[in-house]
């Protein structure tokens, strides 16, 4: 199939193992900053095939996960509010809050519906004049474009019953944030290839500059993957650091300018809460005054809350990229895909959930 | 059907609309089926000595109707292909029929039709069945519960528990090609294309097999959970250790860009026409010769082979040439797909 199976077929997947085979590594670390990245390097058995040759570190980079139990208590207590339909992403409804989740919010009888598209909630919205319909706005850089074209659509239409909870977040802040940190000691980043399609190379360039560690945007399958380990590798070999495009098929150097536009006019950046991480500044995205009645915190009163994790739970530790989930002592036993008790479980992107269901740890 | 082209609560009643009903609708498209029309309580049947199977399914599927099939068609094909995946040749089976209030007759005539169809290619009786009608909002439109009777040769010993060492994994065809032809029509999802659902029944495919050889140890039809359900299912009744190379299994374009834009896995897609079955070595080749002479087994090749004993779990040789576990697919992916 065009742009599938050239990307898995053998031959070349099996000649670029062999390169970085051939490669002298000092075992380097780089991480994938991206859940779907995560998931295609398990699946294919990317891991494996490199074991003890590149450390590959999973990042911060579903949303689901990074999702606070603050916020999640937030999306339940807006189900509460009177005459409300809760809309959602079909992954959220499962991520646990601290004493409930939307799914046994939604057998408790609230107005819960998970929506494959944003359009779907503003239609809801049209079609439903009485209720309030709030849209659970989770997602990076590539989801927040759909969200802003719904919010600007909800103002075109002189819409008054159509709310978005935003929780939207964005990547570059959140990897600076890591290194920040301190605790994990980065040797390459594997950025995004659907984020990069909508933001392009530049909001990475801080990172390869002020950090020297050089990025690479790589695609989604086997071969972009190994291809972009590859380009980490020769700048390890003393190449200057920089940002360079492996998944150029999608992504150019002016990412979309379009979708930029869209969010900018809509959004401006705030401070917000990642799970496992805490507040990262300026990494969060809020409605800008001319939307701000279409901010759900700003019509009615939802309480803040407090940020609460599972006990025994290392979500935060994994996001952060210094824990495996193997290290877990609840993976695979108490917390399993079935009954998650942390959100990297929960997402079918998550960590844990990928090395569950893709990964070879004993169970 | 003269006052009315609904199916009524009244149809359902034991009345006279009931016999109308079956005396309309259902009768004069079984009009080969003798035994269906004495309409008596139990129907009489007859067998020869030996084994015999047994085996019954429920039909929800939605839509009713989908490219390359419907719930009748499905209904018969199910039961059929149950009863030939443990080597039974299917003889008489059952259908009952709920319908939800305000059903079209017109409707059920087209699945009745489709039955009928099915029921002629593969040489099985229906014998008996039962008609009931709920209140509208009790059930979506029509499900139908079949149960069918085969009968096995003495020779045949053909159980999920009876994988060997050694032995070969022949796919049959494609798969998912009907979970995504029916996911194609769902609300939300629908996508364009030309792909058709597998649905057929596999009898006749099974017949040839098992004349050619005598070593087949394992059949199972992938449905729901797909590939990845049957083979860790045979993995765990068997207690064997399953290798599956990733780059041998046949799945359409359709199919692997669907799964792609919808982020699911083609290998926990259910198929149902498709089977695979676990054959001797020294067999296989003849066996998939003798299935590809079939136009059900047309694009049959190895997929993979048991490689030990005592560790039940399946081995997914990956396309890179990495292994990793085969899980099974987890809870609701894709609900009401049979």
């Amino acid at each position: 199939m065009k742009y599938l199976d050239e990307f898995r077929a053998r031959g070349p997947a099996e000649a670029l193992i062999e390169k970085i085979q051939a490669r002298n590594t000092d075992r380097p670390n780089f991480m994938e900053v991206c859940g779907t990245h995560t998931v295609a390097i398990l699946k294919s058995g990317i891991k494996e095939r490199l074991r003890g040759k590149i450390n590959l570190i999973s990042g911060p980079g579903c949303p689901v996960c990074v999702t606070s139990s603050q916020d999640v208590d937030k999306a339940i207590s807006v189900a509460g509010i009177d005459g409300a339909i809760l809309t959602t992403f079909g992954d959220m409804i499962r991520v646990p809050g601290t004493s409930s989740s939307l799914e046994k919010e939604r057998a408790e009888g609230r107005d819960i519906r998970v929506i494959y598209s944003t359009m779907d909630a503003v239609a809801m919205a049209e079609k439903n004049p009485s209720k309030s319909v709030v849209l659970l706005a989770v997602g990076f850089e590539t989801t927040t474009p759909t969200i802003a074209y719904a919010v600007s659509l909800a103002y075109e239409r002189k819409l008054s019953n159509f709310f978005i909870l935003s929780l939207n977040k964005l990547i570059p802040p959140a990897m600076s944030a890591l290194l920040e940190m301190g605790e994990i000691n980065l040797h390459g980043f594997i950025c995004p290839g659907h984020v990069s399609t909508i933001i392009g190379p530049d909001p990475y360039r801080f990172i390869s500059r002020d950090y020297g560690i050089p990025c690479v945007i790589a695609g989604f399958e086997a071969t972009d993957i190994l291809q972009a380990i590859l380009m980490l590798l020769s700048h390890q070999e003393g190449a200057e650091s920089r940002v360079m495009i492996q998944y150029k098929r999608s992504v150019t150097e002016n990412g979309n300018p379009a979708a930029l536009g869209l969010v900018d006019e809509v959004f401006e950046r705030n401070d917000a809460r990642w799970r496992g991480i805490g507040i990262i500044p300026e990494s969060g995205l809020k409605l800008r005054e001319k939307y701000k009645k279409y901010d759900v915190e700003d019509r009615f009163d939802i309480p803040q809350g407090t940020d609460h994790e599972p006990s025994d739970c290392i979500c935060g530790r994994i996001l952060r990229g210094i824990s495996q989930p193997g290290d877990c002592k609840l993976f695979g036993k108490r917390c399993h895909p079935d009954h998650p008790i942390g959100p990297c479980m929960v997402s079918s992107e998550g960590t844990c959930a990928a090395h569950y269901f893709y990964g070879r740890e004993e169970r | 059907m003269k006052d009315t082209d609904k199916v009524l609560l009244a149809h359902g009643g034991g009345g006279g609309l009931s016999y109308q009903l079956i005396k309309d609708l259902i009768l004069p498209a079984f009009e080969q089926h003798p035994i269906l029309k004495e309409l008596d309580d139990a129907a009489r049947v007859s067998v020869k000595n030996g084994r015999l199977a047994f085996s019954t399914d429920s039909f929800v599927v939605k839509p009713m109707f989908f490219p390359g099939g419907d719930i009748g068609k499905l209904a018969l094909c199910g039961t059929i292909n149950d009863l030939a995946m443990v080597g039974a040749k299917p003889m008489y089976i059952s259908v009952a029929f709920i319908i939800e209030e305000g059903l079209s007759l017109k409707t059920l005539g087209k699945v009745i039709e489709s039955m009928e169809k099915v029921a002629r290619l593969t040489g099985v009786q229906v014998v008996t069945g039962d008609t009931k009608v709920v209140e509208k909002g009790s059930l979506d439109q029509l499900f139908i519960n079949t149960a069918g009777i085969g009968s096995i040769d003495d020779d045949l010993d053909i159980s999920s528990s009876n994988a060997k060492v050694g032995d070969n994994i022949i796919m049959s065809g494609t798969i998912g090609d009907h979970g995504i032809a029916v996911l194609s029509q769902r609300e939300g999802f629908e996508f364009q294309g030309n792909l058709l659902s597998d649905c057929a029944p596999l009898n006749h495919l099974v017949s040839r097999m098992t004349e050619k050889t005598k070593n087949i140890h394992v059949l199972r039809d992938p449905t729901r959970g797909g590939v990845a359900s049957a083979l860790n299912e045979i993995a765990l009744q068997s207690g064997v250790e399953i290798l599956l190379k990733e780059a041998k299994i046949p799945i359409k374009e359709e199919v692997r860009a669907a799964c792609e834009m919808l982020g699911l896995d083609p290998l926990h897609i259910p198929s149902e026409g498709r089977l695979v079955a676990f054959v001797s070595e020294e067999d296989a080749g003849s066996v998939i010769e003798t299935m590809r002479e079939d136009p059900l087994g047309k694009d049959a090749s190895i997929v993979g082979q048991v490689v030990s004993q005592g560790n039940s779990r399946v081995l997914l040789e990956t396309i890179i040439g990495a292994k990793r576990i085969l899980t099974l697919p987890k809870g609701e992916l894709l609900p009401r797909i049979c």
